[in-house]
């Protein structure tokens, strides 16, 4: 009832729900002192369209008890939860302490099955079929959405099964990744970089360093260019995981592949995000899912592109 | 000899004579049924027998190394006998229910409230309670006589017996209800050892006190104003419906005679009024007054009536189960057994007969295992290595049967599209399991859009197959 600034709402609400009740106990009074003439035959002696006649079927006496045990139950349910307006009830009850509550007990009880996993390091969870099984689970729920059932992401989701990391794939980078997210931040550099051209001609030899198809007459013009990029992505074009700089010379391309994406992004910047977890997941929770994600590009068997 | 004497004629439903102020409330009579035996006693004794060894014995049952009937309701799974339904077999209830109404319609046209009479649970653990109270306070008189009296110990003792052993009944049926959908032989231990879970007791003293309340005492009541099936019941009925009738023509003027007499002369018909129908009906009316709502149709009217016309040596029959056209025209046996096969029957027949076949082939030539194809949420098509198109899609596998089950996913619909994951997928026993299946198509083999594909899904080294319908994306 928050929703409204003056009480009024509260007070009609509440007031023709006790009316309501009230009259429900006022019509049974009434009508248990009601008499009727009952005729010989049964009926009430009411005749309507000529022979449609009403049976004198009383009510019986228990069936009566059951409407006086609905109105005591209203009553009382009126005091313990919330019902009567702005009234919050003795209980104070309401959904989202429920379902803080219902999350509470389910944590409590997923706790022994954790129990198992919280001391294992990452390589061993990862060959751990059981704590794999509800790494899968997990990762289903609140990884896939972005990076996809297998995992292996799509255009500005980041495959998780390439050993290509922009943060750092080891254990601890991970696991820092889904407890605190990423921002990832290009600026737009295109003033920096220069003219049109200028951006056009790094832009091939971005393409260059990965031996992409590109034109090595710009690519080389475009070389003496680069500087302006190398503050982050290094001057071998190898990028920097602490800074979340991508390698651009591996030939995984996260926003797009080819000419017109890299000046795209040279020009406008790109601002990136991977959302953090620790407040939807439990420490155990996100141990799991760390194993699970570092295992997608270390387990063996699994193919490394 | 005078029929079986009776201490008072029990007042019929009054009709009053005279207009009379009545309440709009009133408290309901309490009705003490005599015993009775006959024929249709036995018929209804012989139902009990049957549907409460089903009930109560079928939990106890084992099938392999579980029990044979259990509804698991946490995981999702419905075993009977050799099944594993799953809540996708929701159709399977639906085909019983349907079955089960529409025998309720056949055995309704034709022989009126069977149901009502012999098998309704209602009617089959009341009938069980008036047992246990006949043999602890006795017969009706006995009963009467022990509810007018004032508190004595005597009176006590009765009372404390019956409602002990009526709790008992009812907590061993609340009990075994709950064994349907947890095991019973576990849940047996731990209402032993006072450890069950909250919501099985719950459970087992809910469903018990639903039965001692109206088994013990709501009894007619439950039929005359809340059961919803006994009010359509009528819509069924037709003037060749078998109902419990009182021969109107036979028995009236009804009035009491010496056997001496002749009462033909006497100008009496051959009801002699000694309202032992009455006493034996357990929703209190008087079939003498023709068909009634209240009327579940179970006959003990016509045994009691049959074996007094046994004892003064008129024909029986006088209460018989006959249908209201065989009354008016006087129809014997073959007559009204020929009008059985009428158009209503045959309908509710062949309509019944092609469901049950219906759902015998549907159960004979179920694939004990299902397939649901999901693509994936994230990823509308992505271009891989080697020039490929790749889609992924997500497979949930249910395994039907109670051993693990290797499946072999393979796909058509595209040329050269092919399973570019693991095809094969092993699913334990009665588990369900998610796969990733990633499909790849050469790039330009097919033009841009959505192409329909189909996932073929088998067991390795089985035969059982099944085809399910996707889509392949191919961008623009």
């Amino acid at each position: 009832m928050s929703d409204f600034t003056s009480n009024f709402w509260s007070v009609y609400v509440a007031g023709i729900t006790l009316v309501s009740i009230l009259a429900c106990l006022i019509l049974l009074w009434m009508t248990g002192r009601k008499k009727v003439m009952s005729s010989s035959d049964n009926t009430t002696g009411h005749v309507w369209d000529e022979d449609l006649r009403e049976m004198n079927n009383p009510l019986p006496v228990w069936w009566v008890w059951m409407f006086i045990i609905t109105i005591v139950f209203a009553l009382l349910y009126l005091v313990a939860y919330p019902g009567l307006g702005n009234f919050k009830g003795q209980l104070a009850w309401s959904s989202a302490n429920e379902h803080e509550a219902e999350v509470k007990a389910a944590n409590k009880e997923l706790e022994p099955l954790y129990a198992r996993f919280t001391g294992m390091p990452p390589d061993k969870l990862a060959a751990d079929p059981q704590a794999m099984a509800i790494g899968e689970r997990l990762f289903m729920n609140n990884c896939a959405q972005c990076h996809g059932s297998d995992a292996r992401g799509s255009k500005g989701f980041p495959n998780l099964t390439d050993a290509d990391w922009l943060h750092g794939g080891e254990p601890d980078k991970i696991k820092e990744t889904l407890v605190k997210g990423r921002n990832g931040l290009m600026p737009p550099m295109g003033a920096a970089v220069g003219t049109p051209d200028d951006v056009k001609n790094v832009a091939n030899y971005v393409l260059s360093l990965s031996g992409s198809p590109h034109d090595s007459l710009r690519a080389s013009l475009g070389k003496g260019k680069f500087g302006a990029c190398a503050a982050c992505h290094g001057m071998d074009g190898k990028g920097n995981q602490a800074l979340g700089a991508p390698n651009l010379t591996d030939g995984i391309w996260l926003h797009g592949w080819g000419e017109n994406a890299i000046i795209s992004i040279v020009n406008t910047g790109k601002t990136n995000q991977m959302p953090a977890q620790a407040e939807k997941l439990t420490e155990a929770q996100i141990h799991v899912l760390t194993g699970y994600v570092w295992g997608l590009s270390n387990r063996p068997g699994v193919s490394k592109p | 000899m005078s029929p079986t004497p009776t201490p008072k004629v029990v007042p019929i439903q009054p009709a009053a004579e005279q207009a009379v102020e009545v309440s709009l409330y009133a408290s309901q009579a309490k009705i003490y049924p005599r015993s009775v035996t006959g024929v249709f006693a036995q018929w209804r004794w012989a139902v009990v027998a049957m549907t409460q060894l089903v009930f109560y014995g079928l939990p106890w049952l084992e099938w392999g190394q579980r029990q044979a009937v259990l509804f698991d309701l946490a995981s999702r799974r419905f075993y009977i006998f050799g099944f594993v339904l799953y809540p996708q077999d929701f159709i399977y209830l639906t085909g019983i229910l349907v079955i089960s109404a529409l025998s309720l319609f056949l055995f309704t046209a034709v022989a009126g409230r069977l149901w009502c009479g012999y098998a309704c649970p209602q009617t089959v653990y009341t009938e069980i309670f008036l047992w246990i109270e006949r043999h602890v306070e006795g017969d009706r008189s006995a009963r009467m006589r022990l509810d007018k009296a004032d508190m004595s110990l005597e009176k006590l003792v009765k009372k404390w017996t019956k409602h002990f052993l009526w709790i008992g009944v009812a907590i061993w049926t609340g009990f075994t209800f709950v064994g349907y959908f947890t095991p019973i032989k576990e849940l047996g231990m731990e209402f032993f050892q006072a450890r069950m879970g909250s919501w099985e007791i719950f459970w087992v003293f809910f469903y018990g006190f639903a039965t001692y309340g109206n088994a013990g005492f709501m009894r007619e009541q439950v039929c005359k104003y809340m059961c919803p099936y006994a009010r359509f019941q009528s819509a069924m009925f037709d003037k060749d419906t078998m109902i419990v009738s009182y021969d109107v023509a036979r028995g009236e003027p009804r009035g009491p005679r010496s056997k001496s007499v002749d009462y033909k002369a006497k100008g009496l018909g051959e009801c002699v009024d000694c309202t032992l129908c009455v006493q034996v009906c357990p929703t209190g009316i008087d079939i003498r007054n023709g068909l009634q709502y209240e009327c579940i149709g179970c006959g003990a009217c016509a045994d009691v009536c049959d074996t007094v016309m046994e004892k003064i040596g008129y024909p029986k029959g006088l209460v018989r189960y006959t249908t209201q056209n065989g009354l008016t025209n006087g129809w014997g046996r073959d007559q009204l057994l020929r009008r059985v096969l009428r158009p209503r029957v045959l309908v509710y027949t062949t309509i019944l007969v092609a469901l049950c076949i219906a759902m015998l082939v549907s159960l004979v030539v179920r694939v004990p295992f299902k397939v649901d194809v999901v693509r994936d949420r994230a990823t509308l098509s992505r271009i891989v290595e080697g020039g490929k198109l790749e889609n992924v899609y997500r497979l949930q596998v249910m395994n039907a049967t109670e051993v693990s089950q290797t499946y072999r996913i393979k796909v058509s619909g595209l040329p050269g599209l092919v399973v570019a994951s693991e095809p094969e997928v092993q699913v334990d026993a009665a588990q369900s399991r998610w796969m990733v299946v990633r499909l790849h198509l050469p790039y330009g083999a097919v033009s841009g859009g959505s192409h329909p594909i189909h996932f073929e899904i088998g067991t390795v080294g089985g035969s059982a197959h099944i085809s399910e319908k996707s889509v392949f994306l191919v961008p623009r």
